[in-house]
């Protein structure tokens, strides 16, 4: 029960409290540039969310395998040269960034590869967005969001594994989905539009953005509602099994949170 | 090459004709993120500048080695280690600034900005002017920043770097400081940088 609650939070954040663009706006590039017609914007999201999974699956494997200090990987290399307590510490994490940028680019070559073999017409759909995507921010973004709970964390309990960063990841590519679609039926709309000379384009996606971040933040604090509403305190299960009313969900828990980085 | 700009026309470039953020929209990323405060707007503009100049010279210096369909693997793998560097300084001299940027230190592997400036002049000049292109670009950037920096800062917070510049009976603009506001002070300077260059063309005419 803990688990499902802890996932289903993680897609909840992921995908619409904390979404990628409105609220870590990563991912804005394609936001702006790619976001001009319906079926443009959602092959793009597909990509993103396909990429990303991949992408989240193999920075998971490598930072657990062999970035962290006690890493099996790393630690039998190690094992040949030095005492096995000795090669428990070695910490390989510094070099995190420059193994997910290539773990990124290779695996968006070796997607590219294998669509265009397997499914033509798919790879004609995604056309040039295929290699943009290894410089997409988001996919390093959801890279780093896992090591951050991975390797950064004190207590091994506290430790995420595959299937939180999966759904991170999934649901990371659906939120950024949701949001470039809004952006791209927006966008449909305004060509039609009366806008002021100097606003075309990007300046007026870019103000359009902002009152969609307004909109997204009307979430915030939905994810400690439901928490509150699966994981109810020993006073709410009391009340609720002496049958009376309680409001699950409480206005006061709705507090608006911190404005960079939580 | 001839038709290539020399140093001094590159770094006048980067600053306000080719300005990155405002012109060419590119690395909006940490553009829209770290602004809401001058301190961290101005951090990672040295940071970005420190990566691009580094990233930039050492570009030019093998770019006679560079295959052409592996440049964008070199050229990320060379930003990441630059990155790689400019992260652990800052995590050892300004842990508490490091920790406010999170995520958006290592975000600059992936910065539109500094891979177009190795291939757009890095890969085809040499380091001398690779470097006062990156500095130039920097310098624009940086300028970008702080002024979407001190937008937001006055009106959300009144302050600017600690210090008072509103009247204290000012209502802070919360908004302006948290994400939303990010993404209509940035459109709104961009509809203002190019409502400006519109009069300029007109009165040229």
């Amino acid at each position: 029960m803990d688990y499902f609650v802890d996932i289903l939070l993680i897609a909840l954040s992921a995908s619409i409290i904390n979404n990628f663009i409105f609220y870590y706006f990563v991912g804005i590039c394609p936001f702006v540039g790619v976001s001009k017609k319906v079926e443009m914007a959602f092959g793009m999201g597909c990509a993103v969310t396909f990429v990303m999974s991949i992408a989240a699956f193999l920075s998971w494997s490598i930072t657990v395998f062999v970035l962290i200090p006690g890493a099996p990987v790393s630690a039998f290399i190690a094992g040949f040269f030095t005492t096995p307590e000795a090669a428990a510490q070695i910490d390989l994490t510094v070099l995190s960034y420059i193994v997910y940028i290539f773990a990124i680019a290779s695996s968006v070559q070796f997607v590219e590869m294998y669509v265009r073999k397997f499914f033509p017409p798919l790879y004609r759909s995604f056309g040039v967005f295929l290699p943009l995507i290894t410089t997409n921010c988001a996919i390093l973004f959801a890279c780093l969001t896992i090591m951050n709970h991975v390797a950064g964390v004190d207590n091994p309990k506290e430790m995420w594994d595959l299937g939180r960063a999966m759904t991170l990841a999934l649901f990371g590519g659906l939120g950024f989905t949701i949001a470039i679609v809004i952006m791209a039926g927006i966008r449909e709309e305004l060509e039609l539009c009366d806008i002021p000379k100097p606003f075309e384009g990007a300046a007026i996606t870019l103000v359009i953005g902002g009152i969609l971040a307004i909109a997204f933040m009307g979430f915030t604090g939905v994810d400690s509602g439901v928490k509150k509403a699966l994981r109810p305190s020993p006073q709410v299960s009391q009340a609720v099994a002496q049958g009376e009313s309680v409001a699950l969900l409480d206005i006061k828990d709705c507090n608006i949170q911190g404005v960079i980085m939580p | 090459m001839a038709d290539q700009p020399t140093a001094i026309e590159r770094f006048i470039q980067g600053i306000l004709p080719e300005n990155p953020v405002y012109r060419q929209l590119l690395g909006l990323c940490p553009t829209l993120a770290v602004t809401n405060g001058m301190k961290p707007a101005l951090t990672m503009a040295v940071s970005v500048a420190f990566v691009l100049v580094c990233a930039n010279v050492v570009i030019s210096l093998i770019r006679n080695l560079l295959k052409p369909h592996l440049r964008i693997v070199v050229f990320t793998l060379t930003i990441a280690t630059f990155v790689t560097v400019a992260d652990r300084v800052l995590a050892a001299y300004l842990f508490q600034m490091s920790k406010t940027l999170g995520p958006y230190i290592p975000l600059i592997i992936v910065n539109c900005l500094i891979i177009c400036r190795c291939e757009v002049c890095a890969s085809k000049q040499n380091p001398f002017t690779a470097a006062a292109d990156g500095l130039g670009q920097a310098l624009g950037f940086g300028l970008a920043l702080a002024s979407i920096a001190a937008v937001r800062e006055i009106l959300g917070t009144g302050m600017l770097m600690g210090f008072r510049v509103l009247p204290a009976l000012w209502p802070d603009w919360v908004i302006m400081v948290l994400p939303p506001g990010a993404f209509i002070t940035l459109g709104l300077l961009l509809g203002l940088v190019n409502y400006i260059d519109f009069k300029r063309e007109e009165a040229r005419k």
